[in-house]
């Protein structure tokens, strides 16, 4: 028993511990509802509902974290989010 | 007025038909994008010739231009030492990546028999420009470079629509707000023909 939940403590951190870092793309008020979703289906290869549920945050909440990763990866994901015309920024992931 | 992009039957791209007073307005607009990503060079600043030289980095501070620091925001919001970091490598990437974007629509323009200067003789001339899905990505991402840089340029804001059209018919701010409109109307239709 106590080893069981030994697993699962640590099976429920390890994704913030592989996962220090976030990319969090910010609403703006020309980018299009339909394009965003396009590119995080483009991009990020999410399925169109997922997609439309990030899109949504960005556009009700002001924000959304779309992607989470090591520090080089989520830069990745910015880069290709400022190509994409995105306002797109990366933080610490407890940040 | 052009309908749009629409999905072509059977195969896998998009089409949609400009006049030539459209397919022009487009041409421009890429135009003036791709003079703008090279104004404020991306470039370092060494008045040392020799140290110019060697450097292949970029710069580390955002671009005073709106437009252009809008198109290259900073990547760490509390942090400029990284975001400075980040910039260097990244900046002239995208400026570049974005300014051959620009080109590929000037250049799709111009194959698809959009003159170099239209004459009166081009009335009713009409420009056929067909995407495969590469090239639709290409167009969508630059559609929303020039939709940002004229929409910085004028103070857009969330839900203003009806300041704009209060406005003057001759004020020429509402003319380039206009023009915005109908970018952002070809590119919903773009996303969507692609996306259906």
């Amino acid at each position: 028993m106590e080893e069981e939940q030994e697993v699962e403590r640590v099976s429920e951190d390890a994704p913030v511990a592989q996962n220090p870092w976030v990319t969090v793309v910010w609403n703006d008020p020309v980018n299009l509802m339909s394009y965003v979703v396009f590119v995080f289906q483009d991009y990020f290869k999410h399925p169109r509902k997922k997609a439309e549920k990030l899109m949504m945050e960005v556009h009700e909440e002001g924000r959304s974290t779309v992607s989470s990763g090591t520090r080089e990866e989520m830069e990745r994901d910015v880069q290709a989010m400022h190509g994409y015309g995105l306002w797109a920024t990366l933080q610490k992931a407890d940040a | 007025m052009t309908a749009g992009f629409r999905r072509r039957r059977r195969s896998r791209t998009v089409v949609a038909e400009f006049s030539g007073f459209e397919a022009d307005l487009l041409r421009s607009l890429a135009s003036q994008l791709i003079e703008l990503l090279r104004s404020e060079a991306a470039e370092p600043t060494s008045d040392d010739p020799l140290e110019a030289m060697f450097d292949f980095t970029g710069p580390t501070s955002a671009p005073d231009d709106p437009v252009l620091a809008r198109l290259f925001p900073s990547a760490y919001a509390h942090d400029d030492e990284a975001a400075g970091e980040f910039r260097r490598f990244t900046e002239g990437t995208l400026r570049t990546e974005k300014a051959t974007g620009a080109g590929a629509i000037i250049d799709a323009l111009d194959d698809a028999g959009l003159p170099a200067q239209l004459t009166e003789a081009d009335d009713g001339l009409e420009i056929e420009v067909e995407l495969d899905l590469a090239a639709a990505r290409t167009w969508m991402k630059s559609l929303t470079d020039v939709r940002l840089a004229l929409a910085t340029r004028l103070g857009v804001e969330e839900g203003d629509e009806e300041v704009w059209w209060a406005m003057p018919e001759d004020d020429p701010r509402r003319h380039v707000h206009d023009i915005y409109e109908w970018v952002g109307e070809l590119q919903e239709t773009l996303v969507r023909a692609v996306t259906a």
